[in-house]
């Protein structure tokens, strides 16, 4: 696998893993976890519930503690490569009746790079704007973020990790429950990043659009159980071992079979 | 960007009405009541006024947090200290409200612990911990004040506040104090509205989010120990969030929030201080709260978009409109039964069909200009033809009968002169 990996993309590693091990209450959510994600591609994290998906972009970003492992950012720790790194947390993660506006939210991704203390002025306001166009939420700015559809405060979320001008982004669920034109509109932009070399990583759930929307693709289950690029790592067979045999592929339509 | 202008003006407005309402409030009382504004009251109301500023900003942040039941658990747990402290070092205020802090501090530690080391549920661990916590200063104080000691006099007055109490010297320490509470609150804004929003995003860019969760739990206990003398460890909680949930009715906006929740403390504070202070024996700390729960209450009715009276109104609206789109097709059905979209309906019919709505129903389409009397009977105008079906397939159905029909209104007008 790691060498399916090398030889596919001569590009350098955007994040690479090492025996990474969560535990919650001492029962494993993540489990000797070896990834390594090439520049520029766009992947998919794709498992069953519980298999720690979340668990793996966390774990990463040093949101929740590692019971062991090591994980590289352009072959740099965290810290020395934050900048380098966006992140888009699940939106049920928030209480969206916090007294803010759009345009204040996507302004917090700018918080890191202004430091301590400094206010965001002007500047930063022009900047959060703009990528709120890019998202199609030019005209919400101003709206109470309590006014927002869900696929609204999806793009939202977007437009905050956008506005950090990362070159390795997290996304956790974007295409969660959202509409058509969210939808859309993620997709739209997952391959503007990509066209700009960027390099994007997203939970998914949806298994029938990951050939469509993504070149790269990690299954896991608790243990990583494939990884490399869509075309060669996405089968059947694969498919079989993540999910325990309960999905079957009818006619290139990839079915989840109900109970076992 | 005119809706944001509109809530800003709001709340500016609000915020000088309320300092309007003490301006008048002071010589009302003066000459209603006799109350006699010397240099004591004048003390102790720029005290209730500084407590309220800092309750009611920080309070904003415990609401936003939904910790206000920390704040309860946190204001009971500290009246042990106050004993405490009182035994070790005596009846100075800036020591025993030390030992209030440290107590609380312990508590929160206590409910933590407890909540992470067994299967106990955090609201249980709080219940638990504030009664304990409480018992031990009840029986703590009856203690004390069982001693042949003069010097204890007033102690028991934390659990429900006394401003009588307040000297000068009190109120340099809580305002001093204060100030550099909401001068840590003012630089660490930004930070901390990240770490209310969004803590895991805070942590992924680099703040410490565990560090400044524990800062700005700290300023809350600051605020909740500089108002346990005028408010008491019963009624602080209150203090704390009544404004907090008064100023969220208003505003869309966490610096607004803020800048209303001191204003609707401060008054709350100053005017609760100066009516106890007045009569004898009533106690501060449930004045506060009646006063702050007033200003909750006409907010949660009033408020624009979220208050009582604003919704009630909107369903109204909206029943309204719905009735009268009823009857509007009503008649549509009425007239293309009888072959003409334009043919009269019977008032009689209508209120028979839809009862009282009816009424209401007509006369709103009527000054809507969607339909016309006419004698005893209703007729359609093109715009409530076309109303009628907008939105369904019939609609370019309408538009032709419309066109085609032989009966128009100026013909049936002319004929009912």
């Amino acid at each position: 696998m790691e060498t399916a990996a090398h030889e596919q993309h001569s590009a350098p590693l955007a994040l690479e893993i090492e025996d990474l091990t969560v535990a919650y209450n001492s029962k494993p959510a993540l489990w000797d976890v070896d990834l390594q994600v090439p520049e520029g591609v766009l992947m998919a994290i794709v498992g069953p519930n519980g298999a720690g998906k979340s668990t793996l972009i966390k774990a990463a970003l040093n949101l929740i503690p590692r019971a062991a492992g090591d994980v590289r950012f352009y072959g740099k720790s965290y810290a020395q490569a934050r900048d380098l790194v966006g992140y888009v947390p699940q939106r049920g993660s928030v209480d969206w009746d916090f007294p803010t506006s759009v345009l204040d939210v996507v302004t917090m991704g700018l918080y890191g790079s202004l430091g301590w203390f400094k206010r965001p002025g002007k500047k930063e306001r022009e900047t959060a704007i703009q990528a709120l166009d890019q998202v199609g939420m030019a005209d919400f700015a101003q709206r109470q973020i309590s006014q927002l559809s869900g696929g609204q405060q999806q793009r939202t979320f977007l437009a905050r990790a956008l506005v950090q001008e990362a070159q390795l982004y997290f996304m956790d669920e974007p295409f969660a429950a959202v509409d058509a034109v969210t939808e859309r509109a993620i997709v739209v932009l997952l391959q503007e990043l990509r066209a700009r070399n960027k390099t994007v990583i997203v939970v998914h759930h949806d298994l029938q659009t990951v050939p469509d929307y993504f070149d790269y693709v990690t299954l896991i289950n608790v243990e990583v159980i494939a990884s490399g690029p869509t075309s060669t790592i996405f089968t059947d067979d694969n498919l079989k071992k993540t999910y325990g045999g309960r999905v079957s592929n009818i006619g290139g339509d990839l079915l989840l079979a109900v109970g076992d | 960007m005119s809706e944001l202008l509109r809530e800003d003006r709001r709340v500016w407005l609000l915020i000088a009405g309320v300092i309007g309402l003490f301006a008048l409030f002071v010589p009302f009382s003066a000459a209603a009541f006799g109350v006699n504004y010397d240099y004591t009251l004048r003390t102790v109301a720029l005290g209730g006024a500084v407590l309220g500023i800092v309750s009611g900003v920080l309070g904003c942040f415990a609401v936003l947090r939904q910790q206000s039941l920390m704040g309860d658990a946190l204001s009971h747990a500290a009246l042990p200290g106050v004993a405490v402290a009182f035994l070790i070092a005596g009846r100075e205020l800036g020591v025993l409200l030390i030992g209030a802090g440290l107590a609380s501090w312990l508590g929160i530690r206590f409910i933590t612990s407890v909540t992470r080391t067994t299967r106990i549920k955090q609201d249980t661990a709080m219940g638990i911990t504030l009664a304990a916590w409480f018992a031990m200063g009840v029986a703590l104080l009856s203690y004390i004040q069982g001693r042949p000691d003069a010097s204890q006099a007033g102690l028991d007055k934390f659990i429900l506040g006394q401003a009588a109490a307040i000297v000068q010297s009190d109120v340099q320490l809580v305002s001093v104090v204060g100030l550099m509470t909401i001068f840590v609150l003012a630089l660490f804004w930004k930070e901390f509205k990240l770490i209310t929003f969004d803590p895991e995003f805070a942590g992924a860019n680099g703040f410490p989010a565990r560090a400044l969760d524990t800062l700005l739990s700290t300023l809350i206990v600051v605020a909740i120990v500089l108002g346990l003398q005028l408010a008491g460890v019963i009624l602080m909680v209150g203090m704390l969030i009544a404004p907090a949930v008064a100023a969220r009715q208003w505003t869309h906006r966490l610096g607004q929030m803020a800048a209303l929740s001191a204003t609707f403390g401060a008054f709350a504070g100053a005017t609760g201080a100066i009516i106890s202070a007045v009569e004898v024996g009533l106690p501060t700390g449930p004045l506060i709260i009646v006063v702050a729960s007033l200003i909750v209450i006409v907010s949660i009715c009033l408020a624009p978009e979220r208050g009582l009276v604003w919704t009630l109104w909107r369903q109204r609206q909206d029943r309204q409109k719905f009735a009268a789109q009823n009857i509007l097709e009503d008649l549509y059905r009425h007239a293309l039964g009888h072959g003409d979209v334009y043919f009269p309906t019977p008032d009689v019919l209508l209120v028979g069909l839809r009862g009282s709505t009816a009424r209401t129903g007509l006369q709103r389409l009527e000054r809507e200009k969607m339909i016309v009397k006419h004698g005893d009977n209703w007729v359609l105008t093109e715009a409530g033809i076309i109303n009628a079906t907008a939105g369904t397939h019939e609609s370019n159905v309408a538009q032709n009968n419309v066109q085609n029909s032989p009966l128009k209104p100026e013909t049936i007008l002319a004929g009912a002169k």
